[in-house]
Formats: C-alpha cells, sequence, structure tokens
C-alpha cells in the first residue's frame, strides 16, 4: 500500500455526501491509509462542463491533477484517490486522454500555463477509493478491523457506473458484473444478495432533465433490491446515493410503490462492522432512514450449521457451469 | 481506410468528419459502425430518446446535420459507459454524445429538440464552477427551476428544504482560494478552443 | 574474406508496374532510369506485368541477346514470383541462383502513400539486389527423398479425412489425438446443418474405418513431444499416456465403466451438461473403445482405495502401474488438424452464463437435444424437467467484436438456425427468437435453410443482444431471463422475455495453439489460427516443407470445408510422396575446413544435428543433406568461417551498402 494518497473529496462530499467525507475519514484512519487533502481543488465539472466546451472542460480537472502532482511526494509515485465517482471518472479520463493524445495534452497545458502550473500525463495514479481498500489495503486488513460484523444484514452491492466503466486503467476489469464490493460486504459479515443490476446507471442528472426517465431508472434499482429481499443498498458515490435516497419518496408516489430502502455508503457499512456509532460516521443524514435496518443486525450467523451441510444435487438437474471472475487489481 | 480528418481541409470535410475531429482524445472510430445496436439495446434512457444512438450514427454518415443536432438524444445520454464498453467496434460513442451536444448548442438547434432546457442546466452549472470553483446545488436547483419549471419549484422545495434540514445543503456556496488563477486557466482553454 | 566476383557483371533489371499496384505509387520509369546507371547493369527496363509470359520472354530474350549473366528484378514479394523468374533464367540456360528480386510491392508500394519516400525507397532496395547479385554463385538444388509415412495431429473430422484419403491411397499414416478418442467436435453434435443429417450417423463409419485400417496407426490419448528433420524425413516422438488400461486384453466390454462409484462433471464431451465416470470412454461410439482413468479423480490414484473397476475386469486389463511410453517413428509430412475451442461464453458477463441457470452454449444445447446426451434429446431447463416455452438463441456471441475476437466465426449464424428449426421441431408450440448482426449463410443450401426457418415461423430480429437478465421491470418478466435488444429494423428498445437462452459462441484457436505452432515451426497469425502459405492459392501448405494444416486449426469453417481441406492436404502430401525425391533450395551451410579453428561452438547449436565433428582432423563439417540453411551455425561461429549458401557474407554486405547508397552518397559529398 502507498504510504500517501493525495485526497480529491470533490464538491458532492463537502456538501450533500458529507456522511461520506466523514466514513471516509473514519474508515481510512482505522486502516492507516494516509489522506492528504489536495490544496484548493476545484470542481470537475461532472457530466456538465464537456457538454459545454471540451477543452475547458478537461483544462478543469487537469488543474485538480496538476495540484496533485505539484503536492510534495519525496520522489515516490503519486496516487490521487476520489471517493465520487463522477470525479474518479474525469480525473482518470482527463489523465488517460492527455496520455492518448499529445495534441490534447500540449493543449491543456497551455491553458495550464496561464495559471502557472503544468501536468505531465501518467504523473498521477488515480484511484476510487474502492480500489484503494480492495487492492491496497485488502480484504484481510479489513476483516481485522471487523469488530462487530453485520451478521444477518442483507446488502445489495451497489456500483454505479463509473467505476467499473469504462476502466481506463484496467484497474477492475469486470465492467459488467463486478465482485469486489460484493467481496468487501462479505467480509465484513454482511449477507450479499446477488443483486442483478449491480452496476446499473442511477439516473445521473436526469432528474433536473427529464424526471420521468430518471424515476424509472432509479425505481428498476429499487425494485431489483427488494425482489431480492435487500435490507439497503450499498453505494460508492455521491450521486447514486442522492438520486436513490433523495427521490425514493417521488418514485413511490409516481409508481404507487412503497419502497423504504435506505440507501448507505459503502464507507459506512464498513464503520460500522468497525465498531463505530452511527453518528461518527454521518448515519442520520440519509432521507430514507438506515437506524431502524441496522437492528436486523445479530449477534450470530445467519443459520449457521445450515452452511456446512452440502447441497445434495437435484438427480434430474443439469450441473450448472461455474462463474468467471476477472477482477485484476492494479498490477 | 479511414479518411483521417486532421487531412481533410476543414471546409470540405463531411458531417462525421466534423464530429470525429471534434472528439478530443484518441480516435474515437466512429466510421466503424456497425449498426448491430448494441448500443441503443444497452442505453438506460434509450427509450425516451428521439433516435437510439445507433440510428444517431447512421444519420452521421447519411450527412444529416440538422435532424442529428436537433435529436434529444445527446441530452438524454446519461454517460452510464454502458455503450462504450458494450460497443464491438470500440466507439467513443459517450464522448460522441458530448461533442454532438457541444455541437448542437454551437449552432443553435437544441433549441428545437424536446430537452431544450437541458443545456441551461448544464451552463447554470458551469457558471457556479466558473464563478467560485466549486458548484453550487442551492443556486443552481433555484436558478434552473425558476426559470424553466416554477412550478416543480414547489415540488423541489419539500426535497430542498430536507437537504438544508439533514445539514446536506448549505445556503452560501465555497469560493476556492486561487479563483483567479482558475479562471485564467478556463479563459485560455476557451481561447485555444476559440470559444472566447 | 572478400571474394572478388568471378566474371564481369552484365546485369539486366526489370521494374515491374505490377499494373497500378507498383507504378500508382513508385515511379518506376525513374527507377528503372537511374538503375540503369549503376555499375554493372547493361539493361534496365520497367514493365507492366514482369510475370506474364511476356515479361518473362523479355527477360530471357536480353539474357540471349545481351549476353547476361545477372538478372535482378523488382516486383512482388520472393514468396510470390521468385520461382517464376528463376525459371525464366534457367530456360535461357542461366543458373536461377544467378537471379535476385527485391521486393518493391509488399515493402514499398504498399507500405505507403508517398510517392517521393516510395520511388527513394525502390531505388535503395534496387541497389542492394544488384549489389548483391554480382556475389552470387551458381548453385544446384538438392535432391531429398520423401519418407512415404504421414502423421496426422487431431483426429476430428479433418484429420479424419486427411488419414483416410492418404490410406486410401496406400500410404502409411500415424494419426495422433490427444483425447481418449477421435471425433471431435463433430462427435458432439447432433445433426448437421444444412442438411440435418445426423452427424453421428455420417461419423462413425469413418471413425470405424481409421480404427481398422491397416495403413492407420491410430495412437489416441496420445501427444507428439518432438519433431525433429525436415521435409521428407521427420523424426517424429510421440507421448502415449498411460490409460491405465491394457489394450492387449481389453475387450470393451464397458463392465468397469458401470462399477466405478465416482461421477464428475464432464466438461468435454458433454460440454458441462452431464456426468461422466472416472474411468469412462468420452461416448459409446469411441474408437478406440479402450476406457481410459481420469487419475485426478480417481479414488484409487487420490486416496489408494475402491480399485472396483480392476475387481470386475473380466479379463485382468485394469493396470494401475502402466505408464506413459514414448514412441518414435519416420514420417516424410506432417498434416495439422488440431481444431478449435469454442469461446468461454462466461467472459461476456452480460449474457449472464455461469449466473443464470437458463442460459446455455451452443455446444451445451447440441449435447442436449441429442438423443445420446444428458438429457436423451429432450430440451429443458437447467432443473432437467421444464419444457421451455420460448428460447432466445444469440449470435455473434465472442465473434465480430474487438473486445473479443473481431472475426466472424463462420459457422454460428448456420447453426443457430439450425437450432432454431430443433426448438420448433421438438417443442412445436415454443417460440423461438434469433437475434443477430447479419445473417451469414452463403454456401450451398444454406440461404434456403435460413427461408425453411423463416418460414417455420421463428422471430428473427435484427440486433445485437444488449444483455440478458433477470431483473424484472414489469409484471409480464416476472421469473424470466429478460433479453434486451435494439430492434434495429424497427429502431426501438426491446425487451423479450423467455425461458431459455443458448449463446451461439464462436470459434477460437485452441489455448495452446502458440506451443504445438513452435513445436512444428510453423506460423500462427496473431488469433492463434495457423498461417497458410498463401491465403488464396495455397490454403493447406504452410511456410515449412512437408508440414500442412487442415480444418478449423486454420481459422473458423464448417464441415463441408473442414472436408475439403483435409482431402486438400492429403492430395498435397500424395503428390510429394509420389514424386519420391523432390528438388530442394541448395540454401545450405558450408565449413571453410581449413579455417575451422575446431572449437566445436557450432556442433551443439545446429537444430538439425547436420554438424558432426571429425576428431581425427579436429574440424567440424556440414552435412549436407541433413543442413536446412537456417543459418544458426553461421551466426555463432567465432571465427567467422561458415558460410550460408545464397546468404554469404559477402552477398549480404553488398546488399547492405546498396540498400544504404544515400547514406555513403552524404557521407562522401563534399558539405
Ligand atoms: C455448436 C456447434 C455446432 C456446429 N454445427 C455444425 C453443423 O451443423 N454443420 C457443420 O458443417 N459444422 C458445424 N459446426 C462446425 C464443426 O464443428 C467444425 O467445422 C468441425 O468440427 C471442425 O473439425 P476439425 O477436425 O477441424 O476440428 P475438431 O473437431 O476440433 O477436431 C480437432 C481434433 O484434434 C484434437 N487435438 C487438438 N489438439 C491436439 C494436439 N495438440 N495433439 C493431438 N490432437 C489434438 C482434438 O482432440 C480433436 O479431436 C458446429 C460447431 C459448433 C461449435
Ligand atoms: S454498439 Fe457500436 S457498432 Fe453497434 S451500433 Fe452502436 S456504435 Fe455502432
Ligand atoms: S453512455 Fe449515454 S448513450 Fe451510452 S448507453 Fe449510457 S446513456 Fe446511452
Amino acid at each position: 500500500m502507498p504510504n500517501r494518497y493525495a485526497y480529491y473529496p470533490g464538491c458532492s462530499l463537502e456538501k450533500n455526501a458529507r456522511a461520506y467525507h466523514i466514513s471516509t475519514l473514519y474508515v481510512a484512519e482505522k486502516l492507516g491509509v494516509a489522506l492528504e487533502e489536495v490544496p484548493d481543488w476545484n470542481c470537475c465539472g461532472a457530466t456538465e462542463y464537456f457538454a459545454i466546451a471540451a477543452l475547458p472542460a478537461y483544462a478543469l480537472v487537469a488543474r485538480n491533477l496538476a495540484l496533485a502532482q505539484g503536492m510534495d511526494w519525496n520522489g515516490g509515485q503519486r496516487h490521487l484517490v476520489a471517493p465520487c465517482s463522477a470525479c474518479f471518472l474525469n480525473l482518470s479520463k482527463t489523465d488517460h486522454y492527455m496520455a492518448d493524445s499529445p495534441q490534447l495534452a500540449a493543449q491543456v497545458n497551455e491553458a495550464l500555463a496561464a495559471g502557472g502550473l503544468h501536468y505531465d500525463p501518467g504523473a498521477v495514479f488515480v484511484h476510487h477509493l474502492l480500489d484503494v481498500i480492495v487492492d491496497d489495503v485488502g480484504y484481510e486488513k479489513v476483516q481485522e478491523m471487523v469488530t462487530k460484523p453485520l451478521f444477518g444484514l442483507r446488502v445489495a452491492p451497489y456500483y454505479g457506473c463509473l467505476v467499473t466503466r469504462p476502466d481506463y486503467k484496467h484497474i477492475h476489469n469486470e465492467p459488467e458484473h463486478p465482485f469486489c464490493l460484493d467481496d468487501l460486504l462479505a467480509a465484513l459479515g454482511a449477507t450479499v444478495i446477488d443483486y442483478p443490476v449491480k452496476t446499473a446507471c442511477c439516473g445521473g442528472h436526469m432528474t433536473q432533465i427529464s424526471e420521468d426517465t430518471a424515476l424509472e431508472l432509479i425505481r428498476r434499482l429499487l425494485k431489483a433490491a427488494a425482489d431480492y429481499r435487500a435490507d439497503a443498498i450499498v453505494a460508492l458515490c455521491p450521486m447514486c446515493q442522492l438520486n436513490l435516497d433523495g427521490y425514493q419518496a417521488q418514485v413511490n408516489k409516481h409508481f404507487g410503490t412503497d419502497y423504504h430502502i435506505p440507501i448507505l455508503y459503502f464507507t459506512q457499512v464498513m464503520g460500522l462492522a468497525f465498531g463505530a456509532t452511527p453518528e461518527e460516521i454521518g448515519i442520520g443524514k440519509e432521507f430514507v432512514d438506515a437506524r431502524p435496518v441496522l437492528n436486523k443486525i445479530q449477534e450470530k450467523p445467519p443459520e449457521e450449521g445450515k452452511k456446512r451441510r452440502k447441497k445434495r444435487r437435484d438427480k434430474q438437474a443439469l450441473p450448472m457451469p461455474e462463474l468467471l471472475r476477472t477482477h485484476t487489481g492494479r498490477k | 481506410m479511414a479518411l483521417d480528418p486532421g487531412i481533410v481541409p476543414e471546409g470540405r470535410r463531411t458531417f462525421m468528419q466534423e464530429v470525429i475531429a471534434a472528439t478530443p482524445g484518441g480516435d474515437p472510430h466512429l466510421e466503424l459502425c456497425l449498426q448491430c445496436g448494441t448500443c441503443g439495446g444497452s442505453c438506460p434512457s434509450g427509450p425516451d430518446m428521439d433516435h437510439t444512438p445507433r440510428q444517431l450514427f447512421a444519420m452521421i454518415a447519411a450527412g444529416m446535420r440538422e435532424d442529428v443536432l436537433k435529436s434529444n438524444t445527446p441530452w438524454f445520454c446519461v454517460s452510464c459507459y454502458y455503450c462504450v464498453v458494450r460497443c464491438p467496434q470500440e466507439i467513443h460513442i459517450t464522448d460522441i454524445m458530448y461533442t454532438l451536444k457541444r455541437m448542437a448548442i454551437e449552432e443553435g438547434y437544441y433549441r428545437e429538440s424536446s430537452a431544450a432546457e437541458a443545456p441551461d442546466f448544464s451552463e447554470t452549472f458551469i457558471d457556479f464552477v466558473e464563478h467560485y470553483g466549486r458548484s453550487f446545488e442551492l443556486g443552481l436547483a433555484t436558478r434552473y427551476h425558476l426559470k424553466h419549471h416554477p412550478l416543480g419549484m414547489l415540488k423541489m422545495a419539500g426535497m430542498g428544504l430536507n437537504m438544508l434540514i439533514k445539514g446536506r445543503m448549505d445556503l452560501k456556496p465555497t469560493r476556492i482560494e486561487h479563483l483567479d488563477q482558475l479562471q485564467a486557466i478556463l479563459q485560455k482553454a476557451k481561447e485555444l478552443e476559440g470559444k472566447d | 574474406m572478400q571474394h572478388k566476383p568471378q566474371e564481369k557483371p552484365r546485369i539486366g533489371v526489370y521494374i515491374c508496374h505490377c499494373g497500378t499496384n507498383i507504378a500508382g505509387t513508385v515511379d518506376v520509369e525513374e527507377v528503372a532510369r537511374w538503375a540503369g546507371e549503376l555499375e554493372g547493369v547493361v539493361v534496365a527496363r520497367d514493365y507492366k506485368f514482369m510475370c506474364s509470359s511476356l515479361g518473362q520472354d523479355l527477360i530471357e530474350n536480353d539474357i540471349k541477346e545481351k549476353k547476361l549473366n545477372r538478372i535482378v528484378v523488382a516486383a512482388c514479394s520472393p514468396l510470390m514470383h521468385e520461382k517464376t523468374f528463376r525459371g525464366a533464367c534457367q530456360k535461357a540456360g542461366l543458373n536461377p541462383y544467378f537471379f535476385e528480386m527485391a521486393n518493391i510491392r509488399e515493402h514499398d508500394a504498399w507500405a505507403t502513400d508517398d510517392k517521393t519516400a516510395a520511388t527513394f525507397k525502390a531505388k535503395a532496395l534496387v541497389e542492394g539486389a544488384v549489389n548483391r547479385v554480382k556475389f552470387h554463385m551458381p548453385l544446384e538444388p538438392i535432391p531429398v527423398d520423401i519418407n512415404p509415412n504421414t502423421l496426422v495431429v487431431g483426429g476430428g473430422i479433418a484429420g479424419i479425412t486427411a488419414a483416410l484419403e492418404l490410406a486410401n491411397a496406400g500410404y502409411h499414416v500415424y494419426l495422433v489425438e490427444r483425447s481418449p478418442s477421435i471425433g471431435g467436435h463433430m462427435a458432439q453434435l447432433d445433426k448437421t446443418f444444412p442438411t440435418l443429417d445426423c452427424s453421428a450417423c455420417i461419423l462413425t463409419p469413418k471413425m470405424v474405418d481409421v480404427g481398422q485400417h491397416e495403413n492407420i496407426t491410430l495412437l489416441a490419448y496420445s501427444e507428439v513431444e518432438a519433431v525433429e528433420g525436415y521435409l521428407g524425413n521427420f523424426t517424429i516422438t510421440v507421448r502415449k499416456k498411460a490409460r491405465h488400461v491394457n489394450e492387449d486384453l481389453c475387450t470393451g466390454c464397458g463392465i468397469c465403466i458401470e462399477k466405478c462409484p465416482r461421477k464428475v462433471i464432464d466438461t468435454e464431451f458433454e460440454a458441462g451438461l452431464g456426468y461422466r465416470k472416472v474411468i469412462y470412454r468420452p461416448f459409446p461410439q469411441a474408437v478406440p473403445k479402450y476406457p481410459v482413468i481420469d487419475t485426478e479423480n480417481c479414488t484409487f490414484f487420490q486416496r489408494g482405495k475402491c480399485r472396483a473397476c480392476q475387481i470386475f475386469c473380466p479379463t485382468k486389463a485394469i493396470d494401475f502401474d502402466q505408464e506413459d511410453e514414448l514412441i518414435t517413428f519416420q514420417v516424410g509430412n506432417i498434416i495439422i488438424a488440431t481444431g478449435y475451442d469454442l469461446f468461454d461464453a462466461r467472459r461476456i458477463p452480460q449474457y449472464g452464463y455461469g449466473r443464470l441457470a437458463n442460459v446455455f452454449t451452443s455446444l451445451e444445447f447440441e449435447r442436449m437435444v441429442n438423443a445420446a446426451g444428458p438429457t436423451g434429446g429432450r430440451i429443458v431447463l437447467r432443473d432437467g424437467v421444464t419444457e421451455p416455452r420460448s428460447v432466445a438463441i444469440i449470435h455473434c456471441v465472442g465473434s465480430r467484436d474487438k473486445n473479443y475476437h473481431e472475426y466472424c466465426s463462420k459457422i454460428c449464424c448456420m447453426y443457430s438456425l439450425k437450432f432454431a428449426h430443433l426448438v420448433r421441431e421438438r417443442l412445436p408450440d415454443a417460440e423461438v427468437y434469433n437475434f443477430y448482426i447479419d445473417i451469414r449463410a452463403p454456401g450451398k443450401g444454406y440461404e434456403e435453410f435460413y427461408h425453411r426457418v423463416l418460414h417455420e415461423g421463428a422471430h428473427l430480429i435484427r440486433g445485437r443482444v444488449a444483455e440478458v437478465t433477470d431483473a424484472a421491470r414489469e409484471p409480464g418478466e416476472e421469473g424470466k431471463l429478460i433479453v434486451q435488444v435494439e430492434d434495429t429494423l424497427i429502431g426501438k428498445q426491446r425487451r423479450i422475455p423467455v425461458d431459455m437462452v443458448i449463446l451461439s459462441a464462436g470459434i477460437e484457436a485452441r489455448k495452446d495453439s502458440k506451443e504445438v505452432a513452435q513445436l512444428f515451426k510453423m506460423g500462427c497469425d496473431f488469433d492463434g489460427f495457423f498461417v497458410e502459405r498463401h491465403p488464396k492459392l495455397d490454403p493447406v501448405a504452410t511456410m515449412t516443407e512437408g508440414v500442412f494444416i487442415a480444418g478449423c486449426a486454420q481459422g473458423p469453417k464448417d464441415i463441408p470445408d473442414t472436408v475439403a481441406q483435409g482431402a486438400a492436404a492429403a492430395a498435397r502430401v500424395a503428390g510429394l510422396i509420389h514424386q519420391g525425391t523432390v528438388l530442394m533450395e541448395p540454401v545450405r551451410a558450408y565449413i571453410h575446413e581449413d579455417l575451422c579453428s575446431g572449437c566445436r561452438i557450432c556442433n551443439n547449436l545446429c537444430p538439425y544435428n547436420a554438424i558432426v565433428f571429425h576428431e581425427d582432423r579436429q574440424k567440424s563439417e556440414v552435412i549436407t543433406a541433413l543442413c536446412q540453411g537456417c543459418g544458426t551455425c553461421v551466426a555463432a561461429c567465432p571465427s567467422g568461417v561458415i558460410s550460408g549458401a545464397h546468404f554469404t557474407n559477402d552477398q549480404i554486405f553488398a546488399q547492405i551498402e546498396g540498400v544504404l547508397w544515400d547514406v555513403r552518397a552524404k557521407a562522401t559529398a563534399p558539405s
């Protein structure tokens, strides 16, 4: 594990996703992940700036990369971590495209020079918080920190779009049906459902542009979680959390449904298992109250003993092929 | 052989070559589209689009500039990148959607699309970023909704209030320290792109 | 050593236009004019098609009339026409090795659009050739005897066809098959498009023929371990893996299989859809009939207990101590027919194979509809009981996709249509949906078969499937697999709920194809398929003399094409055997004995063991008949006294100097 990461919280974590910020810092401290905020970072432009202008959008993102590059790294490899999926994507995309296209790199740097900055493509390795936890920290270390396992809590691992897709740096190698968050949650003792829409879209900014479109996308996610009897959905992006949480009531009104599925950040769930009080990790800030489902957490693993009995093969059933797991992690 | 837009003089480019040239960062491979429909089948907002991404690409190939730039399709793109990872021809579909948005704004066609307000949302958002260095949800929501959905505002107000109560929204925007530096960078970038 | 050209060179240079292939990019007239001024060049011409008989006449006449003693043709690759022009020289009475070819097409005209650069490079290549040809020596081809035995590797329908053709012609064949039985993929199929004959019915008679043919030595459950030698004289070492069944005693009664208490999933013959015993025969009609013990799963081999098979075998044929056997034999030619692997459909997670129970691969489905398969030919869901009421068949899984294989697997459209027919035949009330990008049905009777399937009521939807999911959105989707696709002919996204999904996975090269290519010194393309000598004109030969390829090992193809290639490869081999002796390129190494220091470094490096050391004289010598002209020793000799005929140092250096003429010109030019 690198001994230090530049931390890019992004605008959401300052405001609507404060709970994510708090819990990230909590978990990072427990796991010995040293985070140092990028000085005077600016907004990444979300999905909006690229729609208006290309070069300014890249330059906006690149200023953050340049600031991260300029931090004191003692000659070591520079690592930058963003907990927000959109920030992560914009940062890694800008780095990737600048490396891929010398013409773009030259223009972006010409713009940066107007502010006395410079960025060398590839200088900073951009991570999402998830891959820092699963690949750099590792499941074992996480498991060591668990003091209150989440036995009995049924969780839907929800990755959303941008962490595993397009995966410019081939960190995950599982764009469609990843497992790393599943494995992480299982390491915390939770029961992880086989969430079929784990990488489906939360609607992004469509809530603002075409609400009907967005509500339908949100409904699909809630329905699948409910169909699999999930107690909570675990998210790793402020936008996903806000859409599923903040618009849940509206979905219920629009479709005549009655979902009450709390949406937690994966760092909050980790914090719980590490023994944090709900307040320490920002639980209570969500619209759909998470506290009732926390009562489902039990002392003992569910259906213990049953597990050991090997599933007897149904005489007539045909054998089932094994799943292929392709997560590569950062090499 | 793919025509390198870089060597076709600007005035003589086909619409497709223009789109390719306006999409920075590696070759977007647009001319390779097989019309297989993987993108259209994958797109979460596909059912609400005027044209599926695939149709849009056929229209680009046919040079139907106006119809393409009036389509709501790019504005309904949610940037999920499903099409990008699934496209068998490795076409940079999401980036092309961004390019089409930019072209539609530039040429004013978006006003005739059913997503005519979408650019405004982006522009309002960007406006705050350019003035503060950070985004500002409350300002964005009020300004954008007051303009386009004064009635919907009421509906949104509940949510907004809730956000305030839960401590999830600030009343004032945050300003970065070296805003002048950021603005100089953006100004230069705009100049370089010829969008001053 | 600097050798002077023996006689005064009188060189003729011919620049070919190749229609516009070369002349479109290279200024051929200028190159000819320029070549005419080079030292030793008597005549330099450009001509539309040098390979035409008029072009060849030009060379012949010039040799006779202008007393030329060296010829240079600048045209296409020597692989195409070196032989042609050497022939022209010979006809005019000139030793054919006084000829040199410069490739200004593949290496030049086709590599750029820049005319100035192309013309410049053409000049460099021509000067290289002119310089080199001055040092050429007259050589005579070397006659090689062809051993009439042939090795066929792979016992699928390609290998079976090739083996039978040769055996029926009276030549002996060693057929080496890796798995316990021959038959390959065809043995797994149910019916075959477009005529729907039963695959086993047409295949098993051929398998039996192979098993009984007096001219065929069948080495099943075996692998080629080493290959030495060259065209006409290969020495092959085969590892015959231990079956743990004594073939001399086994009658093939199958009691051992019946009594074996352990079952495992059969991922090979049954494609994972069924089980087999640990002592097994892949299928009842297996050839040879002897069972084999899968030691990795055998209770006796793993835990030292059981022995059920041994106890019950009536002829005491079970032999737990049997060991692998190494067999060595000589052959003159080799045919590689190692076939293909099915694309691993799990690599496309959005299609759900491995996660969603009722998603099947095409090979699983072949086994399912096969009356001898795990379900006895019933089409059922993974529970083994329920018949599907709707089936989706997804084309192009892993093919035509840059993320997996860019090429078209050629057979999947047709077998997918076959599946549509089979489902409708077995389950007349079931709805069938085929999702395709394009229907590729070129072949005799293929388009007609497509029309037949349409007529039978299959729904053909044009659109590559985006995903298969169990996440229902509407009540009608609950409990189903939903196929999400853009119906591109309507331009709308559709979600079609079905009970069963079949993934028409493509064909890919064998996982070990690179190693196999290395073993036989063949080429293998980026995808892992073996490379033919010429894609159009020489589709079954390889770049290595005496090594031929057939079937899907060369690229995706259906059974008719596979059989045609198997027979074609056999015909090529039969032709060589019939000639008895062939003339080989005299490109051989030669040690200047008086200068050899006797260090012996070259001795062990020669991959063909062609170098002997004479203890008495303390000198090494190359045995010309064994040397393949690879040049390893030439490069290795510390005294630099080995030269490769036709690749002497003089020749190479002269050529390099010629190619770099402009560098020299610049270096000597006054600045
Ligand atoms: C689902 C499906 C359905 C099909 N249906 C049809 C159809 O209806 N009609 C049709 O015309 N075609 C059909 N095909 C295509 C057909 O399977 C092939 O054209 C044919 O089997 C190719 O034969 P082959 O001998 O080249 O290869 P294979 O059948 O693969 O045989 C190769 C043999 O070589 C052996 N081998 C491999 N490596 C080695 C080694 N290193 N040493 C020794 N032995 C080795 C293998 O064990 C195997 O026995 C279908 C294919 C599939 C996948
Ligand atoms: S997925 Fe790619 S190739 Fe297929 S229609 Fe869309 S852009 Fe074209
Ligand atoms: S990236 Fe845009 S166009 Fe592509 S599937 Fe997602 S929403 Fe549709």
